[in-house]
């Protein structure tokens, strides 16, 4: 077997990497620290293999862009950061509606507003719940290692166009930024899921045939001529006032995410089987929570960690099934409190659950964490 | 002696144009006030489409949000109704995904102009090959009888009750002074000109703005005293424009004040999706 292709890549470098491996031909983006590597690889890359870049005038019209060339056929990419992630939240929530596959890269960086553009923080958690207006469906993995962003952005690449949703890549500034060594993956190595073909006759044809939990979405110009508005529409795609109709429609963009929820979820656990206390984190601060947690375990402390890689839909059942077995679950996290309260509330009760913030810019210290292990034992 | 026989008449054989081709019809009626120019500028649209021999799976409408952003919906091509202001940006999107299409913007002053007044120049900038069409009304239609980038000053809108203060922009200007390599306007009045505006203005390889008087009887019109549609019709489109081929032979008293109509800027510039793939595709692959 040939020696596998080994890089030294930084995060925002991996992640070019999985777009172009999961067959990503189209970015738009505006520049903004810490992502613009991001923008800047793609900007290299994407002519040779004919795809397109675009830089655009503003943060709105690069998440409209990608929308647009998604419903010309395209896999499509942008990536920003806090402030540039509340500018695209208009056009998410429309890609959510319509119904319109594509990728979106949010590198944390410290908030609120300018805040601290080259700090770490994973302060956008709930934004990227929760961020656009009305209730939408939201998918977002949560990758910690260099080599998890290349295949977290494959993987977020097949989960958009599988539910015909956006998806967001959500990591820090470390992450983003840090340089490691991983593994190129092969070709054919890693799942690539295409965008489902549309085979019926262009006059059977619905953007929302609602025989369908996802109906498939056919490109433009290739004779099937329809309609996507951002109104609540009907099967057809044209705008409706029947409540009935905007009532499933509605349920149906969240049941579509909430009904696969196993294929969804992915969890990383470490030391859980026996554990007694548990810590729940993601990214950098979970890379912390590692060293924390064997460091707790050579010392004779049954510590573990749940390390989410999709945040939302959030782990509820692990969360859950933790809470009923162990002392407490710790949640360090770059924010004043965020994923604590859906551990809180996923717990039920069962367990104790604390969290530790940062926002000063510097990382959560595996000796922060363990620390508060401690207090567990 | 009799006098010469005037000589006869050619006749013109009319064969009515069959809008039905490109509408749908089972979205009908629009919604669109009585007396709104939206629906002349659609069929002068649906007419300079069907001349210039474009296919209906080869067009892309493309539109924002208001009361022309709804033209989409009622048309057979593939079509896409945005959001407010934005519809520039996903039109450059599909345009430079898919080159081929052939992509029309339809837009209102409002959406064009004020939200979406970045996305306007610098479309314009880039010179990406999209048509656009700015149904220009003077106002908020949608939500109410607003005033708009393009309101006069002293007119009145629910949100100018003693007359606007604000210096009204004109797109055309605007899309020369960004780059705009085709740059028009029409009226809904002189809707013959319009349909040869915009046939030419699709036939334009960049960026082509057409700016489209029409009015607003409903909000403007009311507000501001015109006795009907057609005074309105009268006064704003045929009174108060000028077309660019009389302009030089009309004494200044009567251009003063006046808008220009027809093509008043066109030049061959390259086109934004025609340099990507000669320019950086080309340069990409040979290193």
């Amino acid at each position: 077997m040939a020696e596998k292709k080994k890089k030294l890549l930084q995060g925002n470098e991996a992640c070019v990497e999985g777009a172009l491996y999961a067959g990503c031909r189209f970015y738009a983006g505006y520049p903004i620290t810490p992502s613009t590597e991001i923008a800047e690889g793609m900007s290299v890359r994407l002519p040779k293999l004919g795809g397109k870049f675009i830089q655009m005038e503003d943060e709105i019209a690069s998440m409209a862009a990608i929308i647009g060339a998604s419903l010309a056929g395209l896999k499509t990419l942008t990536a920003t950061s806090g402030p540039g992630f509340s500018l695209k939240q208009e056009a998410i929530g429309y890609a959510c509606l319509a119904e319109i596959p594509c990728v979106v890269i949010n590198v944390m960086r410290g908030g609120p507003s300018t805040g601290y553009p080259t700090g770490p923080s994973q302060a956008d958690i709930m934004q990227a719940k929760w961020g656009t207006h009305g209730d939408h469906p939201a998918i977002s993995v949560t990758p910690a290692y260099v080599q998890e962003i290349l295949t977290e952005t494959v993987r977020a690449f097949n989960l958009a166009e599988k539910y015909r949703t956006p998806v967001v890549v959500l990591y820090d500034e470390i992450v983003g930024h840090m340089r490691e060594p991983i593994t190129m993956p092969a070709p054919g190595e890693i799942e690539v899921v295409d965008r489902a073909k549309v085979t019926c006759k262009p006059e059977e044809y619905f953007p929302y045939d609602d025989k369908y939990e996802v109906a498939p979405l056919a490109p433009f110009g290739t004779g099937y001529r329809f309609h996507v508005t951002g109104l609540n529409h009907k099967q057809d795609g044209f705008p409706t006032n029947d409540p009935k109709i905007i009532r499933e429609n509605n349920e149906r963009i969240m049941r579509k995410i909430e009904n696969h929820k196993e294929d969804i979820w992915k969890n990383e656990e470490t030391f859980l089987d026996d554990a007694e206390v548990a810590v729940f984190t993601i990214g950098s601060t979970a890379r912390s929570a590692r060293y924390a947690v064997n460091e707790a375990r050579k010392a004779g402390i049954k510590a573990g960690l749940l390390r989410p890689l999709t945040i939302w839909p959030f782990p509820d059942r692990a969360v859950a099934e933790l809470a009923k077995k162990v002392k407490a679950i710790i949640v360090p996290e770059l924010n004043l409190g965020q994923m604590v309260l859906e551990v809180e509330r996923c717990s039920r009760g069962a367990t104790k659950v604390e969290g530790i913030h940062r926002v000063d810019g510097e990382p959560i210290t595996p000796a922060q964490i363990l620390e508060v292990i401690r207090k567990y034992k | 002696m009799s006098a010469p026989a005037a000589p006869e008449k050619k006749e013109k054989i009319s064969v009515p144009f069959d809008y039905n081709k490109y509408l749908r019809p089972n979205k009908l009626p629009h919604i669109w006030c009585p007396g709104c120019g939206h629906g002349i500028v659609l069929k002068a649209m649906l007419r300079a489409i069907d001349k210039s021999g474009f296919s209906k799976d080869q067009i892309c409408v493309v539109s924002g949000i208001g009361c022309s952003s709804r033209t989409p919906g009622y048309v057979d091509f593939n079509t896409l109704h945005t959001l407010h202001g934005r519809a520039l940006s996903f039109a450059t999107g599909i345009k430079l995904a898919k080159p081929e299409l052939k992509v029309i913007v339809v837009t209102g002053d409002g959406d064009a102009l004020a939200i979406g007044g970045n996305h306007f120049i610098h479309t314009c900038r880039r010179n990406i090959d999209l048509t656009v069409l700015v149904f220009t009304n003077a106002i908020y239609g949608m939500t109410g009888g607003q005033y708009s980038p393009t309101t006069p000053m002293g007119s009145q809108a629910t949100t100018s009750r003693y007359g606007s203060i604000e210096k009204p922009f004109d797109a055309c200007e605007m899309a020369k002074a960004s780059g705009a390599s085709f740059v028009a306007r029409g009226t809904a009045y002189h809707t013959l000109e319009l349909e040869k505006t915009i046939h030419e203005a699709i036939m334009h390889k960049g960026t082509s703005v057409v700016d489209i008087i029409d009015a607003c009887p409903t909000y403007f019109g009311r507000m501001n005293k015109y006795k009907s549609a057609t005074h309105m019709m009268e006064v704003l489109e045929k009174d108060g424009t000028v077309s660019v081929k009389q302009v030089d032979k009309l004494p200044p008293e009567k251009v003063q004040g006046k808008f220009l109509r027809g093509v008043l800027h066109k030049d061959e510039r390259p086109e934004y999706c025609e340099q990507y793939a000669s320019l950086i595709m080309e340069k990409a692959k040979a290193k």
